[in-house]
């Protein structure tokens, strides 16, 4: 005994479940009864549909209990620990035999998220003792000069995972090739998509194999500063950074002479960004790091020319860097064995919507929409029909069931119309209406333009008043028409990728599902129902039993009745709220 | 466009409330003579007060050689800085993507029932600020909101308003 492990899920999404209270469950338990097991921490490991997971590990194998509360908690130690009996009904994961839960990890290649959920972030001895800094060691030891480094990167074909899809190892090289006294690598950490989750969860579960990618970037262009430039509405993933820049610094893999390598110097600061999407794009980002408003600036020149303070800079995405020691360590052959012709490796998403398994996926590129929605994801609940999934948030588009056949790779994807993005997946079902998810999308970019570009500023406005009067039923002949031909003229006279791609989502909703733009503007409809304005609200006269509440509730007094006895609704006075369906606790308010 | 957003903190900014300026003193000789500090100072003057009162953005103007102007313009560029009080809880909906197919509306609209606010104002008892979100990265548990720094998941607008009104009781209780 004394090998037993068990290791609590301490991610965002897990203490938002209340792991938190259940760590501190099983520490008073384990104080207070004495048991002999070693209990330690971990971070996502990406089954965020089970949250809150423990995991426990003893001489037998390895058990992953799912949707664990503090009762279960409980059972598990007394009958598991105690007893030697582990408690089959809430095992979702065990390498003993199979789970249904199976098949969400079968399908999966995990390089970036490698270490997510199997060590306890915030002790650097777990990091390397997967193999941490081992890449770092090897570039010193062996002595793999910045054009080696390079070099290999581009052979990986690892291109830039924020959704730019650049190569990495060429912005490497045009940075590495500037001259110049100092030079800086940027972490772009400001995960602005709505819907994205992979780089809090790399920062939280991870934070030393980004550290290394820096590392190693910094080593390849000869830069002497590094900035992880991250979200300030992170604070665990921001915590979890500074303790392990902290702790590399201790070990000599930031400083001074790292590793022994003569004249190679740096340290890494963390900025916190203050709440701008558009600071995901570069220059903006540069413009936030130097204290100014966070406005986009012309290009060239290109940052890896000049760029932080004038200095040739390089600026790559959490993902992106995670992947680098694991390029560095196993060779670029191993990694471009996954992937497709053009994209090589793996790609990290955020599977979020209307999905059975919501959560993380590492999966190789080239996998089929329709396996990750349905092999990994479980589907849709309730037996919904599936009807798009959304890929890479404001700036992409939505891609519809027929074409799930889409392999995942830059290219496929970009032929849709939709673009690969950072990996934000946000699946839809029947219930979800196209239009208002174009809105829904322009409504943010119009709100996060920074106002330099005219098109920008006054065309998503414009196409936002668009979209409102459709989904209120007051859509002309000729709004689709308008709409497509502003999308082009803000896509091609905006100077930075978020107006450049801030049509995206109405052109694609417009391509794939141009019906439903039709039944809200000819017929006055919305078939998924969700448009408030065109729907209307009855009253079930089997299910109403006259609890009076949704008539006090009415703000508009549009329902009558008293009380046990059948309720109606007013239409003349309706403005179709839908105060009375969320209240009412007998389902008796119908839709239609 | 993103200065929208001032238009209504500017009109209700109160008459007067006295700000301690000396609070300030560290964080000024601290960020003395660096680079790129402005982004930095405004946060932890946030963090100091809750807010940026015009009394501190005067004194960091004057002693840190930052432009007045040029602090108003990023204060007001980005979603995080406020230039007038909050509640003692902040209430941030999530209207991410995954938050808004799963009805995020709803949510706000409950609790904007609930506490007879708007988006982006706070109750009389100063209690609460609700505040709208892009995403709070929590997409698996859709709807999310978050107050202060606890999570809460998987709701409904009855689940929302449960969860404030508690909050208020529990203020009420103590405050007796």
């Amino acid at each position: 005994m004394g090998t037993t492990r068990v290791i609590v899920g301490l991610g965002s999404c897990g203490i938002a479940a209340g792991a938190g209270k259940i760590y501190e469950k099983i520490r008073a338990i384990k104080d207070a009864e004495n048991l002999d097991f070693r209990l330690t921490r971990t971070s996502c490991i990406g089954m965020c549909y089970r949250e809150p997971l423990v995991e426990i590990i003893d001489e037998n194998g390895q058990y992953l209990y799912g949707e664990i509360d503090e009762s279960k908690a409980v059972e598990i130690l007394n009958s598991h620990i105690v007893n030697g009996n582990p408690v089959r009904d809430y095992i979702v994961y065990t390498d003993l035999y199979d789970t249904p839960d199976r098949h969400y990890f079968d399908g999966q290649v995990r390089i970036a998220l490698r270490n997510c959920g199997m060590m306890d972030p915030e002790v650097i001895g777990e990091y390397e003792a997967r193999e941490g800094y081992a890449a770092l060691k090897k570039i010193a030891d062996e002595n793999i000069l910045p054009p080696g480094i390079i070099q290999e990167v581009i052979d990986s074909g690892l291109r830039g995972r924020g959704g730019g899809g650049f190569s990495t190892g060429l912005k490497w090289k045009f940075t590495y090739d500037s001259k110049s006294d100092i030079k800086y690598v940027i972490c772009n950490a400001d995960e602005g998509d709505p819907g994205a989750f992979m780089d809090r969860s790399l920062l939280e579960g991870d934070p030393h194999s980004v550290i290394e990618g820096m590392i190693i970037a910094a080593r390849a262009v000869g830069a002497s500063g590094g900035i992880i430039y991250c979200r300030a509405e992170y604070p665990l993933a921001l915590k979890r950074l500074r303790i392990a820049i902290k702790q590399a610094g201790e070990r000599g893999y930031l400083g001074r002479d790292i590793l022994g390598m003569k004249g190679f110097d740096l340290d890494i600061t963390v900025k916190e960004g203050a709440g701008a999407f558009v600071c995901g794009e570069e220059t903006a980002l540069i413009a936030s790091v130097e204290g100014a408003r966070g406005m986009p600036g012309r290009r060239p020149p290109f940052p890896a020319t000049s760029g932080l303070w004038k200095k040739p800079t390089s600026i790559n995405n959490v993902e992106t860097f995670a992947n680098i020691p694991w390029i560095m360590l196993k060779g670029a052959a191993e990694y471009s064995r996954y992937g497709t012709e053009k994209s090589k490796g793996t790609k990290v998403f955020a599977l979020a919507g209307k999905i059975r398994n919501g959560g993380l996926v590492e999966v190789p590129m080239g996998i089929t929409i329709k396996d990750i929605v349905f092999k990994l994801g479980g589907g849709i609940p309730g037996d919904k029909k599936f009807k798009a999934v959304q890929l890479g948030g404001p700036s992409g588009g939505c891609i519809p069931e027929y074409l799930s056949g889409t392999r995942v790779d830059y290219d496929s994807v970009n032929a849709t119309g939709a673009i690969m993005g950072s990996g934000g997946m946000v699946v839809m079902d029947e219930s979800t209406c196209m239009v208002d998810i174009a809105k829904f999308f322009l409504d943010f970019t119009r709100k996060e333009s920074c106002g330099k570009c005219t098109f920008c500023r006054i065309g998503t406005k414009r196409m936002l008043e668009m979209l409102e009067r459709i989904t209120e039923g007051a859509g002309r002949e000729g709004d689709i028409e308008k709409l497509e031909e502003l999308a082009y003229q803000i896509r091609d006279n905006s100077l930075c990728g978020l107006g450049q791609t801030a049509p995206n989502p109405v052109l694609t909703t417009i391509r794939y599902f141009r019906d439903e733009y039709e039944a809200h503007i000819k017929m006055g409809k919305c078939p998924a129902r969700v448009c408030k304005k065109l729907i209307t609200y009855e009253i079930d006269a089997f299910k109403c039993t006259g609890c009076t509440v949704c008539a006090r509730k009415c703000p508009v007094n549009a329902i009558t009745g008293e009380r046990k006895q059948l309720h109606t609704i007013d239409q003349e006075l309706c403005t179709s709220c839908g105060i009375c369906y969320s209240r009412c606790k007998f389902d008796a308010i119908i839709l239609s | 466009m993103r200065v929208e957003r001032i238009k209504k903190e500017r009109r209700d900014l109160p008459a007067c409330l006295k700000t301690d300026v000396s609070l300030l003193d560290e964080l000024i000789q601290r960020y003395s003579g660096k680079k790129g500090i402005m982004i930095p100072v405004l946060q932890e003057t946030q963090d100091i007060y809750g807010y940026l009162p015009r009394e501190a953005f005067e004194r960091l103007s004057r002693e840190l050689d930052l432009n007045l102007s040029d602090m108003y313009g990023v204060a007001t560029f980005y979603a995080q800085f406020r230039l007038k009080p909050v509640g003692r809880y902040i209430v941030k909906i999530c209207h991410g993507t995954a938050c808004h197919v799963q009805n995020a509306g709803t949510i706000s609209e409950a609790l904007e029932e609930a506490l007879k606010i708007t988006d982006g104002e706070t109750t009389g008892d100063g209690l609460f600020t609700l505040e709208s979100v892009a995403c709070l990265g929590c997409c698996s548990l859709a709807p999310v909101m978050m107050i202060g720094d606890d999570t809460f998941g998987k709701l409904t607008g009855r689940d929302a308003v449960r969860i404030v009104k508690e909050i208020r009781l529990k203020n009420r209780n103590t405050s007796i």
